[in-house]
């Protein structure tokens, strides 16, 4: 591995992103101190549950959220929010949505939709291809709709589900990002398309040195595309690592209990969560997941003699690279 | 766009009413566009009257005369040049306002928005009549200052309108996606939300036209539009001025009255359709 290749193309430093309350109800802290490294030519799946703050990191990463705290950087250098240095910032990180049919607009043909990044970014998006017509047919054949020509003057509605997530991956293609910040990018499709969408993505990180973040509630789809996994709960990476290890011997009990759930194959009866589901609007002190917490329910905590920790200290925030991390009272940080 | 033209054009054929009301508009539009022809300015003097003063219908004036002896088609026919082009230029001018307002508001969210749903809110309670009234009095007495003066009257509906619909299109995930290309305000605004708000716009621009035309009617009544100039408005207030309520003068009344009637339903015809036609949710009912 180069030297070049060890350094995060993509980082989030101690992010905060806090939503005000509406009429006199606490804010609600949607990210609440997260560091993460995306490096290049690497898929890292970010796990959680709906409402965990996935989504939030997501935009937030895009530039489409202001963080509160701490700042997301491209390789290396803090974003800026003025409008000029956002728009060069735009070229080097594209977003994939989860529903393509409400990702295009239903008046828009397949090319015009394509094209859209580049109308935006002028000549320079167009880069060694002479005009736009070109460097469309070569951003769709890329996400694999072949031949291009074809599918030009098509309309959404005209398109399968998987075609429309293919054109929306070329529309972020078509500017040759760095990164591609894929939000659920298969939740909505059939089965049977899924594993061509994430074989596209592997293919674009293998051909193309492409990084991808995808945020995904849905741990069998880390396992198939992850380099590494990084899993959240109420808005914060509680455990991170290399996808072996985290899915084959994971630590952070959450993690365990999204495993248990996820696969069948394991023999071991599922973890099912008890206690309310969790709101960022009343974080929990101490560990943020002790009220559902198996560990600490069936006593494994309190044998550890840290039950007492586990309502009162917060283990702290994880910090990024590449390294495995855990922020669990049970497993405090060797030194 | 032209397949989805053909589209809404074949869904349009299906609303028999809206069908009636285009039909009866394009009439209404070649007889204002033809009058001419028919009526030269002798008809319309009011000094070289071809007729006695308020003679009842009768085979040389199929709808009588006028209080200064005009014949009554001739005058109801040259009316309906000023009652459209007042009624279609004041509806652009108050679906224009209304539009730009709303895609703003509902586009910039903060301050801009509160500002301008603010002056929306305060142009929306003040009595329309009122205040097109004044407008028309402090303004040079005339066709253009009603049009000024309805179009900057009317506009408050369609910018509430508009701004509804862009808020519900401004959260619809390709604008999401347009601003993670890195699309500006203006990009968003002009491909995204316009494109989108067309049917709207379309449908609300025939809904306000009839009610222009209506308001023309009713400031010409009130003797606030141009006196020289022939429109249904005109002669209804000539005809009052005159008496013929009170005289019992059916011919003079009715002819600018159905007319302003027949005009301001086949715009609503038309518009209930188009928007039946273009609003995806409401296809197939109406």
């Amino acid at each position: 591995m180069s030297t070049a290749a060890s350094l995060p193309v993509l980082s989030a430093c101690g992010v905060h992103v806090t939503f005000p309350g509406r009429r006199g109800r606490e804010s609600a802290r949607a990210l609440d101190g997260v560091n993460l490294d995306v490096y290049p030519s690497e898929i890292l799946a970010l796990v959680g549950e709906s409402g965990c703050g996935k989504t939030t990191l997501a935009r937030t990463l895009l530039g489409l959220e202001r963080p509160s705290a701490g700042d997301v950087r491209f390789a290396g250098v803090p974003l800026a929010y003025s409008p000029r240095s956002l728009r060069t910032y735009r070229r080097r990180v594209q977003l994939v949505l989860q529903d393509p049919m409400g990702a295009l607009n239903p008046r828009h043909t397949v090319y015009e939709a394509v094209a859209e990044g580049l109308r935006i970014h002028g000549a320079e998006a167009l880069g060694s291809f002479g005009d736009e017509a070109t460097k469309v047919a070569d951003a769709l054949s890329r996400a694999g709709l072949r031949p291009p020509e074809r599918f030009f003057p098509r309309y959404p509605h005209e398109l399968s589900g998987g075609q429309r997530q293919r054109v929306v991956i070329a529309g972020a293609l078509v500017l040759d990002p760095q990164v591609i910040v894929a939000d659920e990018p298969v939740a909505s499709l059939d089965a049977s398309v899924r594993g061509e969408i994430l074989k596209l993505l592997l293919g674009l990180r293998d051909d193309s040195g492409l990084s991808a973040l995808v945020a995904t509630h849905d741990l069998g789809l880390a396992w198939n595309v992850a380099d590494r996994v990084a899993v959240m709960y109420l808005g914060r990476i509680v455990e991170a690592g290399p996808v072996e290890t985290i899915l084959r011997s994971p630590e952070h009990p959450y993690t365990r209990a999204l495993l248990s759930v996820a696969s069948t194959a394991g023999g071991n009866p599922p973890v099912i969560l008890s206690g309310e589901a969790p709101d960022p609007s009343h974080v929990p002190a101490g560990c943020r997941f002790h009220p559902r917490c198996p560990a600490l329910a069936s006593g494994v905590a309190a044998a550890a003699g840290i039950a007492e920790a586990c309502r009162s200290v917060d283990p702290g925030v994880l910090p990024g690279g590449r390294g495995a991390g855990v922020a669990c009272h049970l497993y405090p940080p060797s030194s | 766009m032209s397949g989805s033209l053909a589209r809404s054009l074949r869904e349009y054929r299906n609303h028999r009413a809206g069908v009636v009301g285009l039909a009866a508009l394009l009439l209404f539009v070649a007889l204002a566009v033809g009058a001419p022809l028919f009526v030269t300015a002798r008809d319309l003097s009011a000094v070289y009257a071809p007729g006695a003063p308020r003679q009842p219908p009768s085979s040389h004036f199929l709808l009588g005369t006028d209080a200064y002896g005009r014949s009554m088609l001739a005058v109801t026919l040259w009316g309906a040049r000023i009652s459209l082009a007042v009624g279609l230029l004041a509806t652009m001018m108050s679906v224009g306002i209304g539009s730009l307002t709303g895609i703003v508001a509902g586009h910039f969210r903060g301050w801009v928005s509160t500002l301008l749903m603010r002056v929306t809110d305060w142009f929306l309670v003040l009595p329309t009549l009122v205040l097109a009234a004044a407008l028309a009095s402090v303004m040079h007495r005339g066709i253009v200052t009603v049009i000024i003066a309805i179009g900057l009257t009317a506009w408050p509906g369609t910018a509430r309108l508009v701004r509804a619909q862009t808020l519900t299109l401004e959260a619809r995930p390709y604008v999401e996606r347009a601003k993670a290309l890195g699309a500006g305000d203006w990009h968003v605004m002009r491909r995204h939300v316009l494109p989108n708000l067309t049917p709207l716009i379309l449908a609300q621009t025939t809904l306000s036209v009839s009610a222009a035309i209506l308001m023309e009617a009713t400031l010409a009544f009130l003797g606030l539009s141009d006196p020289t100039k022939v429109s249904w408005g005109t002669t209804l207030q000539l005809a009052q001025q005159v008496g013929a309520v009170s005289a019992g003068d059916w011919w003079i009344l009715l002819p600018p009255g159905l007319a302003i009637v027949a005009v301001a339903l086949a715009f609503t015809l038309c518009g209930r359709a188009l928007e039946a036609t273009l609003n995806p949710r409401l296809e197939g009912k109406g």
